[in-house]
């Protein structure tokens, strides 16, 4: 009750300080602003492409302001290949791949963070070194486990090996052991099992670890190229990366129907992104750490 | 509710360290135990092998007549209040309190009717809604005594409940905890390094040192009849005082102090005084002259630091304490209390007097009270 006025300053303050933010100019800007302009001209110009006309699109020096706005070449794009398919197809395999990490690397996370088991350490070490070994040297082993299971040329070879990962894990044992254990021992003192505490204690205060990994697992999957042209051949079980390169043939490219394709296929990343803006920048920031 | 024992339970870290060494002690159905020591004495490990926390390394805890051996914490029947409380940030107060009725799936109806008939006892009504981080510190201390009472266990334990509460509503607690212990009577086990709680509060004390409980009693007994140097150092407040001293020819020698006294088997002793047995009235008493350093007026007493002649022993307690001054030259610090009408000046030099009766000696070497000191002991 005493501390009540403290906090009201406090919280007025902060607002005081937010509105001179606003207006504060920083030396830096001039180094940043540059920076976000060289960073947006890709972008802006691939949504210029996708409403020119294949003509425009070949004009040297290129035109950044269109003659005349192309709206059809996005319906074009959609009755010209199975786009619907492929957006749903990647969908379905992002959403599990996500699912499936959120809960495999909380179960493998939580024990390397908590439970003393028969060589812990070690298994541990093993699971992080596979984050040093690149995904080229391990793509046809992968490859052949995945054609034992038959799973080829299915969505399944893309879920599956990608269910669960060493960074995952990595990065919510880290998290979880920095959360207070005596709420854990409380909590089993209380009659909940392991599995329950980790289910109603400790993910519940995971909030940020776990928006953090969802949103680099769907960056991740989502943009995944190579892996699904190796294991997909059919042009319906297509993922969205593999769809726009049906654009782009060894004699011509259709470069307008392709930027117009890019840019549907950016949609829900882009959207992802400003929803999970702060957790996607911490979580970064966090994968910098060691911990 | 239960009894609990501890079996020659022993507890080591890394093969060599003890952080409990052959404990063996019985809490009976209903009691208030107090585990009491410096940091690192080995009463927090004790209570967490009795919540299961951690396993004995030799022995074991039997509550009830039930070994504990190999049980998991959740089907012990045991409560724990926590020192920084362990409250559920996401939960409400309702929620916290419900947790432990809820996962031992009990009906609805009765985890809202003992949730409530707790938050009544306890001052919570009003605020079950909210959330810890939205509670004081006092309030934060009810839930987490809320949600040990809530379950209705065979027994508390309690990790220095109080100590992160300020002082005003550190007694208070005290008191509402003493309270509900005897309204319910449900056995509790208490780990505290303050003493004063520990005398406040307890039934029986521990008085714990290095993975050993140096003695077992009421407040009363570790008080008046310490069994050795580090109890009579570490319980009372202030601190006993402690001279190195001789025994020869009927008498006992400590510095400028002498106090008849038979033969007692050994040259070398511990003397040891209570602040409160020095009196500046010297009437046919054994006298000391006493340099007065410090004053501290506490109201109806008075606190007087300063030294005499000789030298001080150590109790193994004192590096818990704040005081250890330098001592220039052949002189012991010494602490005294006086009613506050006789308070003198630093600087001051006078004669007190020592009660002889309530003096105790000390073996030297092993630091085992001799029994045939006077002290309280025969009181």
């Amino acid at each position: 009750m005493t501390d009540r006025p403290i906090a009201a300053t406090a919280h007025e303050v902060e607002h005081v300080r937010k509105r001179e933010r606003r207006f504060l100019f920083s030396p830096w800007h001039l180094v940043l602003i540059p920076i976000a302009i060289a960073m947006l001209i890709p972008l802006v110009w691939m949504l210029v492409t996708s409403v020119q006309t294949l003509n425009e699109t070949r004009q040297y020096p290129p035109t950044l302001v269109p003659h005349s706005i192309q709206w059809h070449n996005y319906s074009d794009v959609l009755r010209l290949a199975p786009f619907g398919r492929w957006f749903l197809n990647t969908t379905i395999v992002t959403v599990t791949v996500v699912i499936g990490n959120l809960l495999f690397c909380s179960l493998a996370g939580y024990a390397f963070a908590r439970i003393k088991f028969f060589g812990r350490e070690v298994v541990f070490v093993l699971v992080l070194a596979t984050l040093m070994i690149p995904f080229q040297v391990v793509m046809i082993p992968t490859f052949l486990i995945v054609r034992r299971l038959g799973l080829i040329d299915t969505l399944g070879a893309l879920i599956v090996p990608n269910l669960a990962g060493a960074f995952g894990i990595f990065l919510l044992r880290q998290f979880f052991r920095t959360l207070p254990v005596e709420l854990e021992e409380a909590a089993r003192i209380d009659g909940a099992s392991r599995i329950g505490v980790l289910f109603k204690i400790v993910l519940p205060l995971s909030g940020p670890a776990l928006a953090t990994l969802a949103v680099i697992t769907f960056l991740w999957t989502w943009n995944d190229f190579l892996w699904p042209l190796i294991t997909i051949y059919s042009p319906s079980n297509y993922t969205l990366q593999l769809g726009l390169t049906t654009f782009q043939g060894a004699h011509a490219t259709i470069t307008n129907l392709l930027m117009a394709a890019n840019v549907m296929s950016m949609i829900p990343v882009l959207l992802l992104f400003f929803v999970a803006q702060r957790y996607f920048i911490r979580g970064i920031a966090t994968t910098g750490l060691k911990g | 509710m239960a009894d609990i024992t501890f079996d020659h339970v022993t507890k080591a870290f890394s093969g060599t360290v003890f952080a409990l060494d052959d404990l063996t002690l019985h809490v009976p159905d209903g009691e208030f135990l107090i585990l009491v020591g410096p940091s690192g004495c080995g009463k927090t490990t004790a209570l967490r092998i009795v919540a299961g926390l951690e396993r004995p390394t030799m022995g074991e805890v039997r509550i009830g007549d039930l070994s504990m051996n190999g049980v998991s914490p959740r089907d012990r029947d045991i409560a724990m209040v926590f020192q920084n409380y362990a409250l559920y940030p996401h939960m409400t107060v309702f929620r916290n309190l419900a947790f432990g009725l809820k996962e031992r799936r009990t009906p609805k109806d009765e985890i809202k009717r003992r949730v409530g008939e707790v938050s009544a006892m306890l001052g919570l009504d009003e605020l079950l809604k909210r959330r810890p981080a939205q509670l004081s510190g006092g309030q934060r201390q009810r839930v987490a005594m809320g949600r040990a009472l809530v379950r209705e266990p065979k027994a508390f334990l309690m990790d220095e409940p109080l100590s992160n509460l300020d002082a005003k509503l550190r007694v208070q607690m005290r008191a509402e905890l003493k309270r509900i212990h005897q309204q319910l009577g449900i056995t509790t086990i208490y780990v505290t390094h303050d003493q004063v709680e520990a005398m406040t509060l307890g039934e029986r004390v521990v008085v714990m040192s290095a993975g050993k409980a140096q003695q077992i009693g009421t407040p009363q007994e570790v008080y008046r009849k310490p069994a050795n140097l580090f109890v009579a150092g570490f319980i009372g407040s202030p601190s006993m005082n402690l001279l190195r001293g001789s025994v020869s020819g009927g008498r006992v020698v400590a510095g400028d102090l002498t106090i008849p006294h038979g033969d007692v088997g050994t040259q070398d002793v511990v003397v040891g005084i209570r602040p409160e047995c020095f009196t500046p009235s010297t009437d046919g008493r054994p006298t000391v002259e006493f340099q007065v350093d410090v004053v501290e007026p506490l109201g109806e007493q008075v606190v007087v630091h300063g030294s005499v002649a000789g030298s001080n022993a150590q109790s193994g307690a004192e590096e818990f304490e704040e005081l250890p001054m330098a001592v220039e030259g052949s002189r012991a610090l010494v602490t005294a209390v006086f009613e506050s009408a006789r308070e003198p000046s630093p600087g001051d030099r006078m004669r007190l007097g020592v009660m002889p009766e309530r003096i105790y000696l000390f073996d030297a070497h092993t630091g085992d009270v001799i029994e045939s000191s006077g002290g309280w002991a025969s009181s």
